[in-house]
């Protein structure tokens, strides 16, 4: 058993309400991981869980093979050497920085405890900030020297609770990667909750949908995007538009533009109902294209714009097109479908 | 403790269940339950001895008072309770207002001044204010000097005066938690209610009034069980309150079932009042998530900064300026008669016990908030309740209901250990049994400051420390202890002033010759020579106007 | 066994314990009435007395709750009332003393000799001399008659004075005449009850109200600092049973560890030197008639005391409190 952390069944509930229903994982060392989801989904629950702040109703938790955490038994959080960001920061106001990121270092010599106060700051770029208060501090320093308590201790898993929530969106992005680049320097084990997919995207190299404390989907963000295992998680990812259509083949379908066959075997038996999956890149703009659909509404993204088509039918799908296509609402254009990955879901 | 590396975690040894499961996890999950109720021991005791030892009614005292007594007394004890309720907000929470959200001339003074009130007893306000303003007195003198009568002067020795001077005397309870609310929040609950388009004052009534409530509250609820439990104040108005019937029913009529029985009842209306609070407030929370810097005051100009400056100066002058006047005037006629050593003896030993008392009770009262922090539990909430109801009970009724059982051990311990000696005490009389008393006394006003800063400690921070390695005491040592600091210091004062300020628990506990100077004010107020009883009252005032002034420099406090 | 011993005398530490040469006194009358007396005592015998104050109420349940282990001798207090409480709760032993019978007159203490009244203070009429003159006054029955309405100034029916006053006078004149004449005084009242007699002195002489009732210790106060005060005493009732007195006084405590000195201090109490000192600190008569009063106190006049034990006070004193709040007597 290699992995660092696993999830088995865990179950969880407030006031016998389910809160983490049955869910399942296991992190690699070194793996930064997401939970992705709307908000009450239970995703900080789970972090809570493994941080240790709540008990288990049912499963556990192992971590380094060790279990931490099962009904009716928690280990207590300050033994568990896990760390965690928190979305307030939580920063202690009576401590300047350097006390802050020191805070977890108690057992560490005057001089190590220096040092390794020093290289943290370092890591976060805040150097030059250490004898400042945290009031003192702009939102990103403050997730910064957040992020550098958490770390000194060399923790052995590291949980961060939407962490860049409070920040601007601008901030929010390069933030996430500089977090990200530190986190793999330091070869930490992470788990990250958001809902915002672009973070997760960014930050992950595994990626958990969660829905009503159902874990959906345990992937990478590729496999998420292209391969949702449910209906949830394909509308939830990415934006598309789901099209009736009929199973023709063990491999091809039928919807009201045409057949279309996948590389890879459908699940559904010939002549079944199913509603397939067109993501915006999936539906092309192709002025020679004979099958037309009626532009109704536009965004304009930079590179790209996102056109949402209405088919003969009725039917509306979004296409991703660049730019340089600028047409109106209303005019007729050529489209054709590239679908080499069908994704259907029985209707 | 810090991590290791990780490196070295590699071999973790195998997970033993059922290790996890012996006593010492029994114990963790009831050590804080255990705490609380060690805690509130201190006041269950007594209250049971009060409670349990009068259970069989005395029907002919209890028919009488049904007749002749309750009905008055209850109209009589809600009047005043809402009253002084009302009172105390509308001096405590506007002053607090201004204080903390504007500036206007003398804010900065003011801003100390107002607390001053806090140093004098009530009963010394009492009897300078109807001193000052009954008809013989010198307003009403001077007034006839120059009027025919003073017939339409309004009678100071009535429910209005003495709603007024008891208003008078515990407003700073609400303006001191109130101010502090404000002060770090006030401001700011100004400018999100302008960017929902609420006025200044809309965004006062609909955010910082209901933000700042726990807070108000605390400081009300203080006020009120200072009412309910006052005597010395009721008895120099002669108002029949529920302390004045209690004393009745022991000293006149005999029998001291019926006054505890009547204390029983006490408590548990104010159990009731405490719980009803509570059960508005819900489950709302009222945590602050970190800390903003404090904003600059808004400038108040023309008749509305004079109009606060001058309602500012009217409370302090009727509150503080004129009561220590009068007793200065008494004191200066007094002087050669009381001016002696032993007042500095009266004064030393009030010092000394005000402030072994005080830092105990902040301990305890510490203890105790931790315990319900870390235990959210029914039980420890229901023990904290209870731990801090001696606050209310009449102060000579709690000292029997101590005294009692301390005397039972005694002669337990005089039986079984000096049997045929000479040896009348052990614990009684010493100092270790009357700094318990004080704690089952004034637990509430330590707690209510220690609870109030411990309230804005964020769950976030907790977990984040113990995330990094914190847990139990050592928690309690580097997060906690640091971020209270200014509620410590808080329940330090308050408590010092109160205690300097109690007489029955004193009097009933104290070693041999520790008289103070509470003790020798009661011995002269008792003959009713209150302008012998002034002098060491100035040195009480001026004893508590220490604590006062450092309570007021205090930024960030509860 | 051994363990015992080591516990004992760990506890001993703390424990006082009384010394031979020692008298503990329980006090309700203000340490500063008392402290002179006992502090004249200590020199003159060597004795040390040690005094704890309190009011009367928590001093009595303190002796109930320590039971043998007291470590009082002698209980002070002030009020027939109270003493007779104290008596009625067993703290109290009978004291065999010839001297403490010669020097207290009968009606001044307990026919069972538990306890003595030490000094006597008279509760009578007071009006202002301007308004009021003497020959329109007579008792305190007179005092609820319709020709004071609006003009009585009294203290609250909570006060033991007030309480005992009433409770003589169920044992004189019946509780049917007594109840008629308080209400004839809640009729007559000027203003609300005051708290306490000098307020009701005060009252009298800034024109509040033209008569009232208090004690005379404390018209005597008032007047050793302000000889001008426009008020002087009325005794009331002469031509009847005499004018209401009552007492401060003490008793041996039942488990009292040093009976002897404790009596030999009553006794010491009650003779010529320590009862001038005794009442004179606070303008009262002494309970001894072979010594004179203080000169102020004495220019008041004689006056014919109710003669009826002092004792009456307490026992119709909770009587006397239900008459009064039936009458509405705050």
């Amino acid at each position: 058993m290699d992995a660092l952390l696993q999830l088995n069944a865990v179950s969880q509930a407030y006031a016998g309400k389910p809160v983490i229903d049955n869910m399942s994982f296991q992190l690699a060392e070194g793996e930064i991981a997401c939970l992705l989801g709307s908000s009450g989904c239970g995703k900080t629950t789970v972090l809570r869980c493994i941080a240790g702040f709540e008990a288990l109703r049912g499963g556990d938790i192992r971590l380094n093979g060790e279990r931490i955490a099962a009904p009716g038994y928690n280990k207590p959080a300050h033994l568990r050497a896990v760390g965690m960001v928190f979305q307030d920061y939580a920063l202690f106001p009576h401590l300047d920085v350097a006390a802050n990121v020191g805070f977890g270092l108690r057992g560490l010599a005057d001089a190590e405890r220096k040092a390794r106060v020093g290289l943290m700051l370092e890591v976060v770029g805040l150097s030059a900030l250490a004898g400042a208060y945290p009031h003192e501090l702009s939102g990103g320093q403050q997730q910064r020297v957040a992020l550098a308590r958490a770390l000194a201790p060399r923790p052995r898993l590291l949980l961060l609770d939407e962490p860049f929530s409070n920040l601007d969106v601008d901030l929010r992005q390069r933030l996430s990667h500089e977090v990200r680049g530190i986190l793999k320097e330091q070869g930490m084990t992470a788990i990250m909750v958001t809902h915002d997919q672009q973070e997760a995207f960014a930050m992950a190299d595994k990626v958990g949908v969660m829905h009503h404390g159902h874990l959906q989907q345990w992937a990478s963000p590729y496999q998420l995007y292209h391969e949702p295992a449910s209906r949830y998680v394909a509308d939830f990812i990415g934006q598309g538009a789901f099209v009736p259509a009929v199973i023709s083949g063990p491999q091809c379908v039928t919807l009201e533009v045409g057949e279309y066959c996948s590389l890879t075997p459908l699940a559904y038996p010939v002549g079944a109902q199913v509603d397939v999956l067109l993501r915006p890149d999936d539906v092309v703009h192709d002025d020679h294209s004979a099958l037309t659909a009626t532009v109704k509404g536009k965004v304009f993204m930079g590179s790209e714009f996102m056109y949402t088509l209405q088919l003969p039918s009725g039917q509306q799908v979004l296409a991703q097109v660049p730019s340089h296509h600028n047409h109106a609402i209303g005019e007729a254009i050529g489209i054709r479908l590239e679908l080499d990955h069908l994704i259907a879901f029985a209707r | 403790m810090s991590f290791e590396p990780q490196g070295l975690k590699a071999d973790n040894p195998p997970f033993d269940f059922r290790l996890h499961f012996s006593m010492p996890s029994v114990f963790r999950r009831w050590r804080w339950p255990l705490v609380a109720l060690l805690i509130s021991l201190l006041t269950l005791i007594p209250l049971a001895v009060i409670v349990l030892s009068s259970l069989t009614p005395d029907p002919v005292i209890w028919q009488h008072l049904l007749d002749y007594a309750l009905p008055e007394l209850l109209n009589n004890t809600l009047w005043l309770v809402l009253g002084v309720a009302a009172g105390v907000l509308l001096l405590g929470v506007p002053l607090a207002w201004l204080v903390a959200v504007y500036d206007f001339p003398g804010r900065k003074h003011f801003n100390w001044a107002l607390m001053l009130p806090l140093a004098m007893p009530a009963y010394v306000m009492a009897f300078t204010q109807v001193g000052l303003f009954d008809f013989s007195g010198p307003v009403q003198t001077l007034l006839r000097a120059h009027f025919d009568n003073t017939r339409w002067f309004p009678p100071i020795r009535s429910t209005g005066g003495l709603v007024l001077v008891m208003s008078l005397a515990f407003y700073p309870y609400v303006y001191l938690l109130a101010r502090n609310a404000f002060s770090t929040m006030g401001r700011r609950a100004l400018e999100v209610g302008q960017t929902l388009g609420l006025s200044r004052s809309a965004g006062f009534w609909r955010i910082a009034l209901p933000m700042a409530r726990p807070w108000i509250m605390g400081g009300l609820i203080l006020a009120l069980m200072e009412t309910l439990a006052d005597f010395g104040t009721v008895s120099i108005f002669n108002f029949d309150a529920f302390t004045t019937a209690i004393y009745k029913a022991w000293f006149s009529l005999f029998s001291l079932d019926t006054a505890k029985q009547l204390a029983s009842l006490l408590v548990a209306l104010i159990f009731v009042m405490v719980a009803l609070e509570q059960y508005a407030r819900g489950r709302r929370a009222y945590v602050q998530a970190g800390r903003a810097a404090p904003l600059p005051r808004l400038r108040l100009a023309g008749a509305r900064a004079w109009l606060a400056s001058g309602y500012a100066l009217l409370v302090l002058v009727l509150a503080f300026v004129l009561p220590f006047g009068q007793l200065l005037v008494w004191s200066w006629g007094a002087l050669e008669q009381e001016w002696n050593e032993a007042l500095f003896g009266y004064a030393l030993r009030s010092v000394t016990l005000s402030m072994m008392a005080a830092l105990m009770i902040v301990c305890i009262a510490l203890l105790l908030s931790y315990a319900r922090r870390r235990d959210g539990g029914a039980l420890v909430r229901l023990l904290a309740r209870v731990a801090t109801l001696g606050y209310a009970v009449p102060g000579t009724v709690l000292a029997v209901g101590i005294f009692v059982p301390v005397a039972w051990l005694d002669n337990v311990l005089i039986e079984r250990f000096f049997a045929g000696q000479d040896v009348t005490a052990v614990l009684k009389g010493t100092l270790a049994v009357m700094l318990l008393a004080y704690v089952s006394r004034f637990l509430a006003v330590g707690y209510s400051a220690v609870d109030a800063a411990m309230n804005r400690i964020t769950r976030s921070q907790e977990e984040a420390a113990r995330n990094l390695g914190y847990s139990g005491f050592a928690l309690l040592r580097h997060v906690h202890l640091p971020l209270l600091q200014g509620g410590l210091l808080t329940g330090v004062l308050m408590v010092f002033v109160d205690v300097m300020k109690e007489m029955p628990i004193t009097m009933m506990t104290r070693p041999f010759g520790w008289d103070t100077l509470a003790v020798r004010i009661y011995g002269l107020t008792s003959e009713g020579v209150f302008d012998q009883a002034a002098l060491p009252a100035v040195v009480l005032v001026l004893v508590g106007l220490i604590p006062t002034l450092l309570l007021s420099r205090q930024k960030d406090v509860a | 066994m051994n363990k015992k011993v080591l516990l004992a005398s760990l506890l001993a530490v703390f424990a006082g314990s009384a010394a031979a040469e020692e008298i503990v006194v329980y006090s309700s009358r203000a340490e500063q009435l008392i402290k002179p007396l006992f502090d004249a005592y200590s020199k003159e015998t060597g004795v040390a007395i040690k005094v704890i104050s309190d009011k009367e109420g928590p001093l009595m349940e303190r002796l109930k709750a320590e039971g043998s282990n007291s470590p009082a001798d002698i209980f002070l207090t002030v009020d027939a009332g109270n003493l007779w409480k104290a008596e009625d709760m067993g703290l109290f032993q009978p004291v065999k003393s010839a001297v403490l019978n010669g020097n207290i007159p009968a009606n001044l203490r307990d026919p069972d000799n538990n306890w003595f009244g030490l000094s006597v203070r008279a509760r009578t009429i007071f009006y202002n001399k301007n308004t009021v003159k003497p020959a329109q006054l007579a008792s305190y029955e007179d005092l609820a008659s319709p020709k004071w309405k609006g003009k009585l100034c009294l203290r609250s029916s909570k006060n033991v004075y007030n309480q005992s006053l009433v409770a003589t006078m169920i044992a004189d004149i019946g509780p049917v005449a007594t109840e008629r004449m308080v209400k004839g005084w809640v009729n007559n009242l000027a203003t609300a009850p005051f708290g306490n007699d000098t307020a009701v002195l005060e009252a009298i002489a800034a024109g509040q109200c033209d008569v009232g009732l208090a004690n005379t210790y404390y018209y005597g106060r008032i007047v050793a600092k302000n000889p001008g005060f426009p008020v002087s005493p009325f005794w009331a009732n002469q031509a009847g049973k005499g004018t209401h007195v009552n007492v401060s006084g003490a008793g041996i405590v039942r488990y009292a560890k040093n009976v002897k000195g404790a009596v030999k201090l009553l006794e010491w109490l009650s003779s010529d030197k320590a009862q001038n000192m005794f009442a004179d600190v606070n303008f009262e008569y002494p309970a001894n008639p072979k010594v004179k009063a203080d000169a102020l106190v004495a220019s008041w006049g004689n006056f014919k005391h109710n003669l009826i034990n002092v004792k009456v006070a307490g026992s119709k004193q909770a009587e006397a409190v239900m008459l009064m709040d039936r009458v509405g007597y705050k």
